[in-house]
C-alpha cells in the first residue's frame, strides 16, 4: 500500500429539509465547493468515485449513486456504492482510501448524501429501525433510541454514569456548533434544558439524540504524487481501522477486552465485556487504526476527534472504546472537562480531575448539533477534520473559534447499528 | 397509423403539498412473503407457550435469541427450552417510536437474562410502571393466547 492524502472536501449545510434540492444537486454543491477550494484539481483528474447513502427507503431510488455519478459528469469512470448503516460515510471514506492506496486510482472522490426529509419523522424512525433484526428486534421495539437507552441504562448500572454527564455532552456539542455555519441545530443549552426536554426513551431525551437531516458531503483523496503537485496543505491518512459486532445487541457475548497499547489486562480483570454497555467493534476499529498510525496512547497523542455521537450516551461509550479513558470512566472524562474546547464558555464547571489531558471531541458540534444525514455524516467528519488539520477552519466557517491552535493528529469515527459496523480513521497534518 | 391518437382523460389528480418546488404525495406499499426459515421453530414454540433458545452442539454456548449456527465456532445448534423466569438485564420506556409502534407508546422494553444462558432476549415488559422497573428485577414470561407468530407473542411481567 502507498501513502494516501485528503486534498480537498466540501459539505452542504445540514438541515431538516432541503426540498429545493434533490440528492444529486446536494452532492454537486459539496463537490463544486471542494473543486473550488483546490485550484488545479478538475474533474479530468478524478479517476473514479465511491458513493455513500444508507437507505433505499429514504431515497426511493435504488442506484442513486449512479445518478450522482452522471450528474457530476464523471461517467464513464468507475464508481460504486458503499452501504453500512450509520457507518456508511466512514466506510465510503475508507473505500476511497483503498482505491488510492492500492494504486488503482490516483484521485478518488468519496461522496455521500441522505435525504431524510422525504418522509415523516416516525416513518424515518421506522426506516432506521428496519436496520435491526427484522425477525426478533424490529417487531418488538422498532426504535433505535430505545436500543441505545437500554445500552446506557446498563452503562449507568455498571459504571455509575449519570444523566448530568450525558447532558453535558449535549451542552458541549450544541455550544461548539454555534460557531459552525453548516450545523443544523446550534444552541446554548444547560444541563437542565437537556434533562427537561421531551423524553424519547428513558433516560434519553430529545436533546440526547441527533436529528434526521438532508445534506451531502464529499472528500477527495489522492496519491502522494498528486497531493504534492496540487495541494499546498494535504492531510495524510495514516491509520485505517474498522470492526463489527453482532447485529442483535442481545447476542453480545462476554469475553476479553481487546487491549490498546497503553492498557493492561489487569485493569479490566473485573469487567464483563463488551455486554451491551460497550462497543467491541469500535475497540477493534481503534486498535487497527492506532496500530497503522503508530499511536500508543491515543488520549495523549491525538489533538481532537470527530466521533459518531448519535446519542450523548454513545459519545461517552465511545470515549472508552477509543481508549481516551479507561472503560467505565467516560462519565468522569466529561466531568473533568477533557473533551471540551479550551476557549469556549459552556456555563459549566469542571472537576479538573487531572488524569486526562484535554482532547476536544466533536469541535464541529458532531451529529448532535450538525444533524445526521446518514450517508453524508462520516464524510462531513472527514471534511471538518481536514479543515482543522489544515488550519483553515476560519476560512471555511467564517469564524475561527473552532480552530485548535496547533493540531497535528485527529481521528474520525463512524458507527452503525448498535455498534454493528464501526470505522476509525486517523488523519495527520503533513 | 393514427395521427389523432389520444390518451384517455381521467378524473384522478395528484396530491400537491407545495408548488415551488413541486412536492407531491407519492404512496408506496408492499406485501412480503417473509419466511422465518431456520428460525421457524421458535415461532411455532410460542404457539405452544414454549420459549425456545438454541445451544451449540460444538461448544455448548447457549443463545437466548435463537440462531441456527453458533457465532463462536460455526457448528449447528440444537433447540433448547429456556426457563420462563429471568431477570431484567436492562430496560427503557419508549415514549416515541417507528410509525407502526406509535399507537403502543409508551411501552417498556427489557433485555432478559436467564440462568445458564449466555445471551439475552429482547422483549416487552408490562404490569410495572416505568419507575418500578429496575435492573435485576425478577420477571416471568407470558404468552398471547391467540398466536400471531411474532416475537411479541411472548412478553414479560413482574414475578
Ligand atoms: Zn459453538
Amino acid at each position: 500500500m502507498r501513502p494516501v492524502y485528503m486534498i480537498t472536501g466540501g459539505i452542504t449545510r445540514f438541515a431538516k429539509a432541503h426540498p429545493d434540492k434533490d440528492f444529486r444537486l446536494m452532492v454537486k454543491e459539496a463537490f463544486e465547493y471542494a473543486l473550488a477550494d483546490l485550484p488545479g484539481l478538475d474533474r479530468d483528474l478524478i479517476d473514479g468515485s465511491v458513493c455513500s447513502y444508507f437507505s433505499d427507503h429514504f431515497t426511493r431510488q435504488p442506484m442513486a449513486g449512479a445518478m450522482v455519478q452522471d450528474y457530476l459528469g464523471l461517467c464513464p469512470k468507475p464508481s460504486r456504492r458503499v452501504e453500512g448503516g450509520g457507518a456508511t460515510g466512514g466506510l465510503c471514506f475508507q473505500a476511497a482510501w483503498e482505491a488510492v492506496a492500492s494504486g488503482r486510482m490516483e484521485v478518488c472522490l468519496a461522496m455521500g448524501f441522505e435525504t431524510m426529509s422525504r418522509v415523516n419523522t416516525w416513518k424515518g424512525n421506522e426506516f432506521i429501525a428496519l436496520a435491526s433484526d427484522t425477525n426478533f428486534d424490529y417487531p418488538v421495539g422498532g426504535f433505535y433510541t430505545g436500543y441505545y437507552a437500554m445500552m446506557v441504562r446498563r452503562h449507568m448500572h455498571e459504571f455509575g454514569t449519570t444523566l448530568e454527564q450525558m447532558a453535558k455532552v449535549a451542552v458541549k456539542n450544541h455550544r461548539n456548533a454555534l460557531h459552525n455555519s453548516y450545523a443544523q441545530q446550534p444552541a446554548l443549552l444547560s444541563v437542565a434544558d437537556v434533562r427537561g426536554s421531551s423524553m424519547v426513551a428513558t433516560p434519553l431525551t430529545i436533546l440526547d439524540c441527533c436529528q434526521m437531516s438532508d445534506g451531502a458531503a464529499v472528500a477527495i483523496l489522492a496519491s502522494e504524487e498528486v497531493a504534492q503537485r496540487l495541494c499546498q496543505q494535504p492531510v495524510r491518512i495514516t491509520g485505517i481501522g474498522s470492526g463489527t459486532d453482532a447485529m442483535r445487541m442481545a447476542d453480545r457475548p462476554h469475553g476479553e477486552v481487546p487491549l490498546l497499547p497503553h492498557e493492561t489486562a489487569e485493569e479490566y480483570r473485573d469487567l464483563r465485556y463488551p455486554g451491551v454497555h460497550s462497543f467491541r467493534g469500535g475497540r477493534m476499529a481503534a486498535k487497527l487504526a492506532y496500530r497503522m498510525a503508530g499511536i500508543i496512547d491515543p488520549g495523549r497523542e491525538l489533538d481532537f476527534a470527530e466521533i459518531h455521537d448519535a446519542y450523548t450516551s454513545s459519545e461517552i461509550q465511545t470515549y472508552e472504546d477509543l481508549g481516551f479513558c479507561r472503560y467505565g470512566q467516560g462519565g468522569r472524562f466529561v466531568d473533568a472537562g477533557a473533551p471540551f474546547m479550551a476557549n469556549l464558555d459552556y456555563g459549566l464547571t469542571f472537576s479538573g480531575e487531572g488524569t486526562w489531558p484535554r482532547l476536544p471531541v466533536n469541535p464541529s458540534g458532531g451529529l448532535l448539533a450538525c444533524g445526521h444525514p446518514v450517508g453524508a455524516t462520516g464524510l462531513m467528519q472527514a471534511v471538518f477534520a481536514f479543515w482543522q488539520l489544515q488550519g483553515s477552519i476560519a476560512r471555511h466557517l467564517g469564524d475561527a473559534a473552532l480552530q485548535l491552535p496547533d493540531p497535528k493528529k485527529g481521528l474520525i469515527h463512524s458507527h452503525a447499528g448498535t455498534g454493528t459496523y464501526i470505522t476509525v480513521t486517523v488523519m495527520e497534518r503533513v | 397509423m393514427n395521427t389523432d391518437a389520444k390518451l384517455p382523460e381521467t378524473e384522478e389528480g395528484t396530491i400537491l403539498f407545495n408548488t415551488d418546488p413541486i412536492i407531491v404525495k407519492d404512496h408506496y406499499e408492499i406485501d412480503y412473503l417473509h419466511s422465518y426459515a431456520q428460525d421457524s421453530p421458535f415461532f411455532a414454540g410460542l404457539a405452544g407457550k414454549k420459549l425456545l433458545g438454541s445451544r451449540c452442539i460444538g461448544c455448548g454456548y447457549t443463545y437466548a435469541t435463537p440462531r441456527g449456527h453458533c457465532m463462536g465456532c460455526g457448528a449447528p445448534t440444537s433447540w433448547v427450552e429456556l426457563p420462563q423466569e429471568g431477570r431484567v438485564h436492562t430496560y427503557t420506556t419508549c415514549h416515541f417510536g417507528g410509525e407502526a409502534f406509535l399507537k403502543e407508546t409508551p411501552f417498556t422494553l427489557v433485555l432478559v437474562e436467564f440462568d445458564s444462558v449466555d445471551t439475552l432476549f429482547l422483549s416487552r415488559l408490562i404490569g410495572a410502571e416505568p419507575d418500578e422497573v429496575r435492573i435485576g428485577m425478577p420477571i416471568r414470561a407470558r404468552f398471547r393466547r391467540n398466536c400471531q407468530f411474532k416475537p411479541t407473542d411472548v412478553y414479560f411481567v413482574p414475578l
